[in-house]
């Protein structure tokens, strides 16, 4: 039996290893998750003068998307954004995040507006109420104002079709 | 004439010592006043940044990394500081956003108890083996087992042939 002994340390280490190759330490859980969004009032992106504010999506199912024209990944994030804003399953509003606002409004106008409308944080400050550290990071907030699925890096049709879509339609059935 | 000009001195030195003493009442006392805290405060904003992680580039603290969002994060206790929050406070707030993880020292829970004494189990484990097995090996070296004859001829060839090899 003690012969085997090695062999089972090291098939035991090698499957902790094996594991540890496949999770993503960016990823690491968010406190605010079941907890209510932190508010905000922010100038939008478009209309410097109107401020935006939580309580605006009150009783609405929505997403918050944290993006940012300076940001590598939201150019593969964006295209699958525009594309699921045509179905109109659900209200995305845009965070342009630590951005000057000329490069936001013309990443917009390049790119596509998927968002219902962009506020503009631009010292990043309701970026880090929100604990947001690698844009693009997304929310998904329910009628009462309460986080209920974070998303950090990029959205892809797979997490919309297999994540997000199935809790949006919970969210609207039950509240 | 003489009037005049101990007028003059007099109105010199009163309106010259209320300038100053003016200037100290609000702009250099505010002046001291900051000098002598700011050091207290970018200290406390010191220490509180070598204890909180840096979301971005993970194996470094706030207080070592140069990431805007590091940057952020200092300013953000440098104003909470300003605004009277305690270090735990502080430190709560940033938990509140970022979760344990910013804690460079993970605190101690039941979630984390593997990775705060898991070594130290590992290695009490080890030992507890080793001096079992010294035990046994000492046990079974001690007990005196005469050999077989067939041991004692195999030992006997063997050392013959040394002997000749030597020879």
């Amino acid at each position: 039996m003690n012969r085997y002994l090695p062999l089972g340390i090291f098939l035991v280490i090698a499957a902790f290893l094996g594991v540890g190759l496949f999770l993503d330490p960016r990823e690491v859980p968010s406190p605010l998750i079941n907890k209510p969004a932190p508010a905000f009032s922010l100038p939008q992106l478009h209309q410097p003068a109107q401020t935006f504010s939580r309580e605006d999506m009150k009783g609405k199912v929505w997403l918050l998307n944290v993006w940012a024209s300076w940001c590598v990944a939201c150019r593969d994030e964006h295209p699958v954004l525009v594309e699921f804003a045509r179905t109109g399953a659900v209200p995305i509003v845009g965070l342009n995040y630590k951005d000057e606002r000329r490069d936001g409004l013309r990443w917009l106008s390049q790119f596509g507006d998927p968002y219902q409308l962009s506020v503009y944080d631009y010292d990043g400050r309701i970026g880090i109420d929100y604990g947001v550290y690698g844009v693009p990071e997304t929310f998904l907030i329910d009628k009462n104002g309460i986080i209920r699925y974070k998303r950090i890096g990029v959205v892809t049709p797979e997490i919309l079709r297999d994540k997000i879509l199935p809790l949006v339609r919970e969210l609207n059935g039950n509240a | 004439m003489r009037n005049l000009i101990l007028l003059a001195l007099i109105a010199i030195t009163t309106f010259g010592n209320l300038g100053p003493v003016g200037a100290l009442g609000t702009g250099s006392a505010r002046a001291a006043e900051s000098l002598a805290t700011e050091p207290e405060l970018e200290k406390r904003v010191t220490t509180l940044s070598q204890d909180l992680r840096c979301l971005v580039c993970q194996n470094q603290t706030i207080a070592d990394s140069h990431a805007p969002l590091a940057i952020d994060l200092k300013n953000q206790i440098r104003e909470k500081i300003a605004q009277g929050m305690s270090n735990d406070q502080i430190i709560d707030y940033m938990v509140q956003r970022y979760g344990d993880f910013v804690l460079y020292r993970p605190p101690v829970k039941a979630a984390t108890l593997g990775l705060w004494f898991g070594p130290a189990a590992i290695l009490l484990l080890g030992l507890i083996m080793l001096f079992r097995y010294l035990a046994r090996r000492r046990r079974e070296q001690h007990a005196d087992v005469p050999l077989s004859d067939a041991e004692r001829k195999r030992a006997q060839a063997l050392l013959g042939m040394v002997d000749k090899e030597s020879k």
